[in-house]
């Protein structure tokens, strides 16, 4: 087992998680959704504006706002103020930093939010403005964005492990099950095998049930340490661990592993945990193809035996292995950098057993996953961590 | 297997005619060093002067150690195609319309990824020849072929994009009294354009060479003097809408500069012939070329200049037709961002003497009319932009590179 010194997250607590219910189209802007979002904050921790003293902002589609443009809008006064421009692993990467600011009490409660709008036109423009790498190397091959680099990685990955359609299909399956429980998720019609298969192919051999739909949205919660959140009576669930990598493997010719194989053992060890311990899991999953990567690298199968995985397990929230529980952003939608954040609120719900009507029941325990920045050739961010419920 | 592309049947004037769309152009400065390197042809990617690593996409500092000495060097071509994809619904027009694409990812044996657009006989797993290419939007890409010759090569889909094959296209050759002009003639034709119009200034007038141009199956002879505005506009009303790449083969070779010559006569028709007839051709083919950039399998493609190599440094012996080549060089900028936004791009030939009566006095070597009419059609085929045909443009390129004053010495004597 992998030793490490870094310093436990003790007396760090995650509360008051907000969803703003997804559109697929929205003519307010992402100041307006991340408004929403810090509003429900305050309404449902039960706290005014002025408490919150630290604020963690992430959104493709502020256009030039930063964070500190947000704290006039808002009228927020803080002390300690990020904004964490890592797509998928936005969530994770505001977690940790908030998490150390309220522990070394640079800040008493920090409000983590990402929130993004969707104008008709947006989604091709963040595709057009996302890197230098990809205005220069990439975006101008066909100009497929994330699904043309996303299908080159999992044609190699599918190839190289002997994974079929249907193993990844069974992820999206799951999750479109998940979703129908979920009266906030976009995707409101069931999805079969055959259905994701005979689905219109979008860039080889990524089809339309491997994509996730762009929309509007925004995703927050709050992070505290544990006497604030007694003395607010707030239910709360603990932070137990947490690992983050940027540009691993940088030698592998193509990406087949993300920084979680880098790090897997050291998030087990800081929380105390086993894999198997797990009650529900909530990965990144911009693709199932990446998914399935992710069951691997986080240790729950060996490399190349995530197709073998995902056939024995059923991903279904009254499943064995619950797994994406809302219907995650394939069935949900992907509100932009919210997308990030849309698995660990998930999460951090369950562990307090306010996930309503997609609940795993006697859920305590639970990771979640980030994946973001394909900057180039591959995601190059990568995040998870580890939360446990009041109840345990 | 590629099947080889058909003769583009009648257009019907009923029909919308498709306007051109330009792939993403947006890069960043550093990436311009693919953009120079595509220009000539040449394979160029960044090696550390460091440490010896090759980098790719374009970088500020080496991703081994750092170093900020990363170079562009004419690097290997070989890679291995890891993966392909075929995108079917891209969020960009001009990749729509031309969807479905093949892009792939390339591992280069000297070390970097590479996302190229693919040749379709690129097969995973298989070695290819990477180039760079510049695309519609006049910006380097790079582009996988397989490493043999494979059947019908030059036409697929993708490769087409990146290029100006005279096959099947319509030229129109603007000066056919020229020895250059009718050896163009003849290397187009032989290149498989369908119509290879022939400009030529009071056609009754007989003169040397005539008989390989007349009656001779796909080759039209035209009025047109091109220092003339009123010829070069009644040419653009009969056939303007069927140029799919012009070659300006003006020709207007006088000695001498400033001190010896009285008066400005000569000047004022070198500047007619060379820089107006340029002006008077652009206004009247370039507006209906910008508009037919997507106009199927003819569509315009190209406009060639054939320069000489002293518009980039002055020779005094022949000081006043330098700084009119120099002007037309200038002006062939212009040009190039003109018709940019129609995919049609401008190829600059520059050349040394040529083998011709105006530089009888020049000692060897010279240039043989038939070599530069084989560099236009390359570098048409290879989607170039620059081009330095003979041992005397190559020999002025690298001096100038190498020391401009120099070369501003050495050339007065």
């Amino acid at each position: 087992m992998t030793n490490t010194l870094r310093a436990p997250y003790d007396g760090v607590v995650i509360a008051a998680p907000v969803t703003i219910p997804y559109m697929r189209y929205s003519i307010e802007s992402a100041q307006w959704w991340i408004g929403r979002a810090l509003s429900a904050l305050v309404a449902q921790a039960g706290i005014k504006a002025s408490d919150i003293d630290g604020l963690c902002v992430s959104s493709f589609t502020m256009g030039t706002d930063s964070g500190i443009g947000l704290t006039q809008h808002f009228g927020l006064c803080v002390r300690w103020l990020d904004t964490i421009p890592l797509g998928g692993a936005s969530a994770i990467a505001a977690l940790r930093k908030a998490a150390r600011a309220v522990q070394a009490r640079d800040a008493d409660i920090v409000a983590c939010v990402a929130g993004d709008t969707n104008h008709v036109d947006s989604f091709r423009l963040t595709l057009e403005n996302f890197s230098r790498f990809n205005q220069d190397a990439v975006y101008p091959y066909g100009a497929g964005g994330a699904n043309a680099s996303f299908a080159l990685i999992a044609r190699n990955y599918m190839r190289m492990f002997g994974v079929a359609r249907e193993d990844v299909g069974k992820i999206a399956v799951a999750q479109r099950a998940n979703a129908l429980r979920n009266p906030h998720a976009l995707m409101k019609a069931p999805l079969t095998l055959e259905q994701y298969l005979a689905a219109r192919p979008i860039s080889d051999p990524i089809h339309l049930f491997d994509c996730v739909m762009p929309c509007a949205g925004a995703e927050a919660f709050l992070v505290m340490r544990d006497e604030t959140a007694s003395s607010l009576k707030l239910p709360a669930a603990r932070l137990l661990a947490t690992i983050e990598r940027h540009n691993a493997f940088a030698d592998d010719p193509m990406q087949v592993r993300g920084g979680w194989a880098m790090d897997v053992g050291e998030l087990y060890t800081m929380a105390g945990v086993k894999p198997d311990d797990l009650d529900v899991v909530q990965t990144y999953d911009d693709y199932p193809v990446i998914t399935m990567m992710q069951f691997e690298d986080l240790g729950f199968c060996k490399k190349g035996e995530g197709a073998e995985f995902v056939r024995q397990h059923d991903l279904t929230i009254d499943g064995d292995f619950p797994h994406n529980t809302s219907g995650g952003q394939l069935s949900v939608g992907q509100a932009g950098a919210a997308g990030a954040y849309l698995g660990l609120v998930e999460g951090l719900r369950q562990v307090l057993g306010s996930a309503g009507p997609t609940q795993v029941r006697n859920a305590s325990l639970a990771l979640a996953s980030g994946f973001g920045m394909i900057n180039y050739d591959r995601g190059l961010a990568s995040g998870a961590a580890i939360l446990v419920g009041p109840s345990r | 297997m590629i099947e080889p592309i058909k003769p583009p049947r009648r257009k019907n004037p009923l029909l919308r005619t498709r306007l051109p769309a330009s792939p993403p152009r947006p890069r960043s400065r550093m990436s311009h060093g693919f953009t120079r390197a595509a220009a000539e042809g040449r394979f160029m990617l960044q090696r550390c002067e460091a440490c010896g690593t090759f980098a790719y996409p374009a970088r500020e500092a080496c991703p081994s150690c750092l170093s900020a000495g990363l170079a562009f060097v004419d690097a290997p071509r070989r890679g291995v195609l890891l993966a392909e994809t075929t995108a079917r619904v891209p969020s960009d027009v001009y990749f729509r319309e031309r969807a479905p694409w093949r892009i792939g990812l390339i591992k280069m044996d000297c070390g970097p990824m590479i996302v190229a657009h693919l040749h379709a006989d690129c097969a995973e797993g298989a070695a290819v020849s990477m180039s760079l290419q510049l695309d519609k939007s006049g910006q380097a890409v790079a582009f996988a072929r397989p490493e043999r010759e494979t059947p019908n090569m030059a036409d697929d889909k993708q490769w087409r994009e990146m290029t100006a094959d005279p096959k099947f296209r319509r030229v129109l050759v603007t000066n056919g009294r020229s020895v250059i002009g009718q050896e163009a003639v003849t290397a187009l034709k032989a290149a498989g354009a369908k119509t290879v119009f022939v400009g030529i200034a009071e056609p009754w007038r007989p003169f040397a060479g005539e008989e390989r141009l007349r009656g001779q199956d796909g080759i039209e002879i035209v009025t047109l003097d091109a220092a003339d505005e009123k010829s070069a506009t009644d040419l653009a009303a009969d056939i303007g809408g069927k140029v799919d790449i012009l070659v300006n083969t003006t020709e207007y070779v006088r000695p001498g500069g400033l001190l010896d010559r009285r008066g400005t006569s000569i000047a004022r028709d070198e500047i007619d012939q060379a820089y107006l007839g340029f002006i008077n051709l652009a206004q009247a083919f370039g507006p209906a070329m910008r508009m037919r950039g997507a106009d199927g399998i003819n569509s315009s493609a190209a406009w060639v200049n054939i320069l000489s190599v002293y518009a980039l440094a002055n020779w005094p012996a022949f000081g006043a037709y330098s700084a009119s080549q120099a002007a037309c060089l200038s002006l062939s900028h212009c040009l190039r961002a003109e018709l940019r936004p129609g995919g049609v791009r401008v190829m600059n030939l520059f050349t040394g003497p040529v083998d011709t009566e105006w530089f009888q006095t020049v000692p060897p070597p010279k240039v043989a009319p038939r070599a530069i009419a084989q560099a236009i059609v390359s570098g048409l085929k290879d989607g170039l932009e620059e081009m330095y045909v003979g041992d005397i443009a190559e020999e002025i390129r690298q001096r100038l590179a190498a020391n401009p004053k120099a070369l501003e010495r050495e050339l007065d004597r």
